[in-house]
C-alpha cells in the first residue's frame, strides 16, 4: 500500500478528513518550500500538493499565476522539484504529490520522470490539463513506478464519465468544487454538498474537494461530506503577504513559515469537527 | 510520400481529435463537456443543408465573397524571373481580413447551440474585430481579451470592437500578447462554460477547433482553385501564405493538399532572426509540446516553459502553431520558411508601391518570401499568395518605424 492509500485508510479509522494544502515549489525560494513542507506536516497536514510552476497556467486564477511567476524568477523546474522531494523525504513520511501542467512532464520524458519521481519519493501527480483521454501514456508510465495519477472531475462532468474517471484515478478522486479556475472564494456553491454526495455514490475511492476553499468553517462543513479538502490559493496568499523584497529578489519574511503553520493547524482542527 | 500517408492527411483528425502525434484535447476537465458538445453540434451542422445555406448567404452578401483573385502585375515585374503572381484578396473581405470566414461560421453555430455570450482572444485585433462584428450581426453579447501591449499597438482595432458593441478586456498577465490573451479567454470559458461559446481565431486549441476553423477557412482555397482555373487555365505551381497560428495558410492550402505537384509554402515570422530569442517560428526551430489544449510545435525551453514570441506583425506573435501544420511539416507536404521583420517591412512597402495594395504586416511576410523564392522558379510559374489582410491597422506602426529611421 502506498503512502496516499495508507493515509486515507488511517484517517477513515480516526474519522477525520484529510487536509491537503497546496504550495508552489520555489515560491519565493526552494529553502522556504522545504521549511513549509516540514512545518505543514508538523501542524497536521495529511498530504501536500507541490505546484510545479508553469509559464501558462490556464486553470489557475491570479493568486497561483502570481505565485508561479515568483517561482519562475529562479527558473524552478521539474528537476529542482524532485531534488527537493528527495531531500525532505529523509525527514518526513507525508505523501507528496506534484500538481503541474503536462508540458513540463512531457519535455522531461514520461518514463524518465516517473522513474526519477519514484526514486525521489514522490507519491503521485495531478495534471489539470491532462483529461482521461490524453492521460493513457502518463498513467502507464506512472503505474510502472508505483506513482498515483490523480484525475479530476468537475460539477458538470456527466455521471457515466465520472464513473470512468473514478475507475482510472489512483490515490483519490479530485472533485473541482466550482466550474471555474483556482482561487479563494468567500462563498462556495450551495449545491456543493449535494454534488459531493452524488460523486460519493459513484465511487468507493476517496474523494477530495478543491478550488475556492479558504476558511476553517468551510473545511469543517466539507469534512462531513468528503474524504479530503484541498486548500491552495488561501495559503499561497498568506505566503505572498509574508514575502519581502530584498534588492531585486524576493525572500521569506521572518513570520512566513510560522503563519502558514498556524493556518494549517486551524484548518486541520476543522477537519476533525465536521466529519 | 505513399498513398497511406496521403489518406491520413486528408482524413485527419481522428475522432479523438488527433492528427497523428499532434492535436488532441489537453484541457481542464470542466471544459470536456463543452468541447464534446461543440464537436457534435459542429458535425451535425455540417450535415445540415440549412446551416450551409445560411452560412453561404452571409458569406456572399455580408462578407463579400468570393474575394477576388488578382494578378499583381506590378509585383511580378518587380520580383522578375518571368513568373505570374496572383493575390487572393482576403484583405477585401468585410473587416479587412480572412478572420471573418471563421467567426461568422462559429457565431452562427453558437447561436444554433443556444449560447448567448461570445468570447474571443485577439492579437492584432483582426480576429477580435471579426468576432465582434459577427456577434453584432447575430445579436449576441461579445467580450474580447487582448494583451495590453497589443491594445497599445493596435488601438484602432480596439475602437472598432467597441463600436460594434463588444467589450475589450485588457490582459495584464505574462507577456501581455496573444498567448496570454488565449490563457485568459480559456479561464473565462472554464468559468462561464454554460452560456458561453469561445470563438478561437486560428487552427489552434483543443479538438474540434483546428478541424472546424480549417473547414470554415477552406472557402479561401476552394475559391482560389476555381478562380485560377478561370484566369490562368490551370492550377498554380506554388501557393504561399504567412503562418502564425496558421488559419489563413490552412484555409488556402487545404483544398490543394491532394495535388501533389503543387508546392505549398508557409512563411513564419523570423522576427529579429530565428537564431535570436526574438521570433515566432516554432515550425522552423521549435519542438513538439502542449500549449492551449493541443500538441504541436512550440517555442519552449528544455524544461517545457513556453517562451515569448516576437514579430513586428502582432498576428504572428505566437509561440505555437496549429497541430495540422505540424503534421504537414513532418510529412513534408508543406514547406515552411521564415522571413524577418525587416524583410516583411520592405515587402509591405513594395506591394503598396507596385500595386497600390497596402498589405497587413502579417501577409507581407508571404510577399517577402516571394522575393527569395522567385529566382529559383522556372519561367512562367504561377504563384498564388494569400493576402490575408489589409494593412490599415499597421500604418501607424510602420509610419513610426520609418520616422524613427529618418530621425536618426
Amino acid at each position: 500500500m502506498n503512502r496516499i492509500d495508507r493515509m486515507f485508510s488511517q484517517l477513515r479509522k480516526r474519522k477525520e478528513a484529510a487536509l491537503i494544502p497546496f504550495i508552489t515549489t520555489g515560491d519565493p525560494d526552494i529553502a522556504t518550500t522545504e521549511a513549509l513542507i516540514l512545518e505543514m506536516d508538523r501542524q497536521g497536514a495529511d498530504l501536500i500538493e507541490l505546484g510545479l510552476p508553469f509559464s501558462d497556467p490556464l486553470a489557475d486564477g491570479p493568486t497561483i499565476q502570481a505565485s508561479s511567476q515568483r517561482a519562475l524568477r529562479h527558473n524552478i523546474n521539474a528537476k529542482d522539484l524532485l531534488k527537493l522531494v528527495k531531500k525532505v523525504r529523509r525527514k518526513t513520511n507525508i505523501p507528496l504529490v506534484l500538481m503541474g501542467y503536462y508540458n513540463p512532464l512531457f519535455q522531461y520524458g514520461l518514463s524518465a520522470f516517473a522513474k526519477d519521481a519514484a526514486t525521489a519519493g514522490l507519491d503521485g501527480t495531478i495534471v489539470p490539463d491532462l483529461p482521461l483521454e490524453e492521460a493513457k501514456d502518463w498513467i502507464a508510465a506512472a503505474k510502472s513506478q508505483g506513482l498515483a495519477n490523480i484525475l479530476l472531475v468537475a460539477p458538470n462532468t456527466p455521471a457515466d464519465r465520472v464513473k470512468k474517471i473514478a475507475r482510472a484515478t489512483q490515490g483519490f478522486l479530485y472533485y473541482v468544487s466550482v466550474t471555474g479556475i483556482t482561487g479563494a472564494r468567500t462563498e462556495l456553491p450551495d449545491e456543493l454538498s449535494q454534488g459531493l454526495n452524488g460523486i460519493k455514490q459513484l465511487t468507493n475511492k476517496p474523494v477530495a474537494v478543491g478550488f475556492g476553499i479558504s476558511k476553517p468553517a468551510q473545511v469543517s462543513m466539507l469534512s462531513a461530506v468528503t474524504d479530503g479538502i484541498i486548500v491552495g490559493s488561501a495559503i499561497v496568499k498568506l505566503i505572498e503577504a509574508h514575502t519581502i523584497k530584498q534588492g531585486n529578489d524576493l525572500k521569506a519574511g521572518p513570520d512566513l513559515v510560522k503563519k502558514v503553520g498556524e493556518f494549517i493547524g486551524e484548518l486541520k482542527e476543522a477537519t476533525k469537527t465536521g466529519y | 510520400m505513399n498513398k497511406s500517408t496521403n489518406h491520413q492527411i486528408t482524413k485527419s483528425p481522428n475522432n479523438s481529435g488527433h492528427f497523428g502525434l499532434y492535436g488532441g484535447r489537453f484541457v481542464p476537465e470542466t471544459l470536456m463537456p463543452a468541447i464534446t458538445e461543440l464537436d457534435s453540434a459542429y458535425r451535425k451542422a455540417r450535415q445540415d443543408a440549412g446551416f450551409k445555406k445560411e452560412l453561404n448567404q452571409i458569406l456572399k452578401h455580408y462578407v463579400g465573397r468570393p474575394t477576388p483573385l488578382y494578378e499583381a502585375k506590378g509585383l511580378q515585374e518587380a520580383v522578375g524571373g518571368g513568373i505570374r503572381v496572383f493575390l487572393k484578396r482576403e484583405d477585401l473581405a468585410h473587416t479587412g481580413a480572412h478572420k471573418i470566414n471563421n467567426t461568422i461560421g462559429q457565431v452562427l453555430l453558437a447561436k444554433r447551440m443556444g449560447k448567448t455570450r461570445i468570447i474571443a482572444e485577439t492579437g492584432a485585433g483582426q480576429h477580435g474585430v471579426a468576432t465582434a462584428t459577427a456577434a453584432a450581426l447575430m445579436g449576441l453579447k461579445c467580450e474580447v481579451y487582448m494583451g495590453r501591449k497589443d491594445m497599445v499597438r493596435q488601438s484602432m482595432n480596439v475602437f472598432r470592437m467597441e463600436l460594434t458593441g463588444a467589450k475589450v478586456i485588457p490582459v495584464l498577465s505574462g507577456t501581455q500578447t496573444l498567448k496570454d490573451a488565449i490563457n485568459e479567454t480559456i479561464r473565462d470559458w472554464v468559468t462561464n462554460v454554460g452560456d458561453t461559446h469561445y470563438v478561437i481565431g486560428s487552427v489552434v486549441g483543443p479538438h474540434p477547433y483546428p478541424m472546424m476553423v480549417r473547414n470554415f477557412q477552406s472557402v479561401i482555397g476552394r475559391e482560389t482553385r476555381r478562380q485560377i482555373r478561370q484566369l490562368a487555365g490551370c492550377l498554380p505551381d506554388v501557393v504561399m501564405a504567412c503562418v502564425g497560428g496558421g488559419s489563413n495558410a490552412m484555409g488556402i492550402f487545404y483544398p490543394f493538399i491532394k495535388d501533389r505537384g503543387i508546392r505549398l509554402i508557409g512563411v513564419e515570422a523570423a522576427g529579429k532572426g530565428v537564431e535570436t530569442d526574438f521570433h515566432s517560428a516554432p515550425l522552423a526551430v521549435g519542438s513538439p509540446g502542449v500549449l492551449h489544449g493541443a500538441m504541436s510545435y512550440l517555442l519552449q525551453d528544455r524544461w517545457g516553459q513556453i517562451k515569448g514570441a516576437h514579430s513586428l506583425a502582432p498576428g504572428l506573435d505566437y509561440p505555437g502553431v496549429g497541430p495540422e501544420h505540424s503534421v504537414f511539416k513532418d510529412s513534408g507536404r508543406v514547406e515552411y520558411a521564415a522571413v524577418d521583420d525587416e524583410q516583411a517591412l520592405q515587402a509591405f512597402r513594395l506591394l503598396s508601391e507596385t500595386d497600390g495594395i497596402i498589405p497587413a504586416l502579417e501577409s507581407a511576410h508571404a510577399v517577402a518570401y516571394l522575393k527569395e523564392l522567385a529566382p529559383s522558379l522556372p519561367k512562367g510559374s504561377i504563384v498564388v499568395i494569400n493576402l490575408s489582410g489589409r494593412g490599415d491597422k499597421d500604418v501607424a506602426t510602420v509610419a513610426e518605424l520609418i520616422k524613427g529611421r529618418t530621425d536618426k
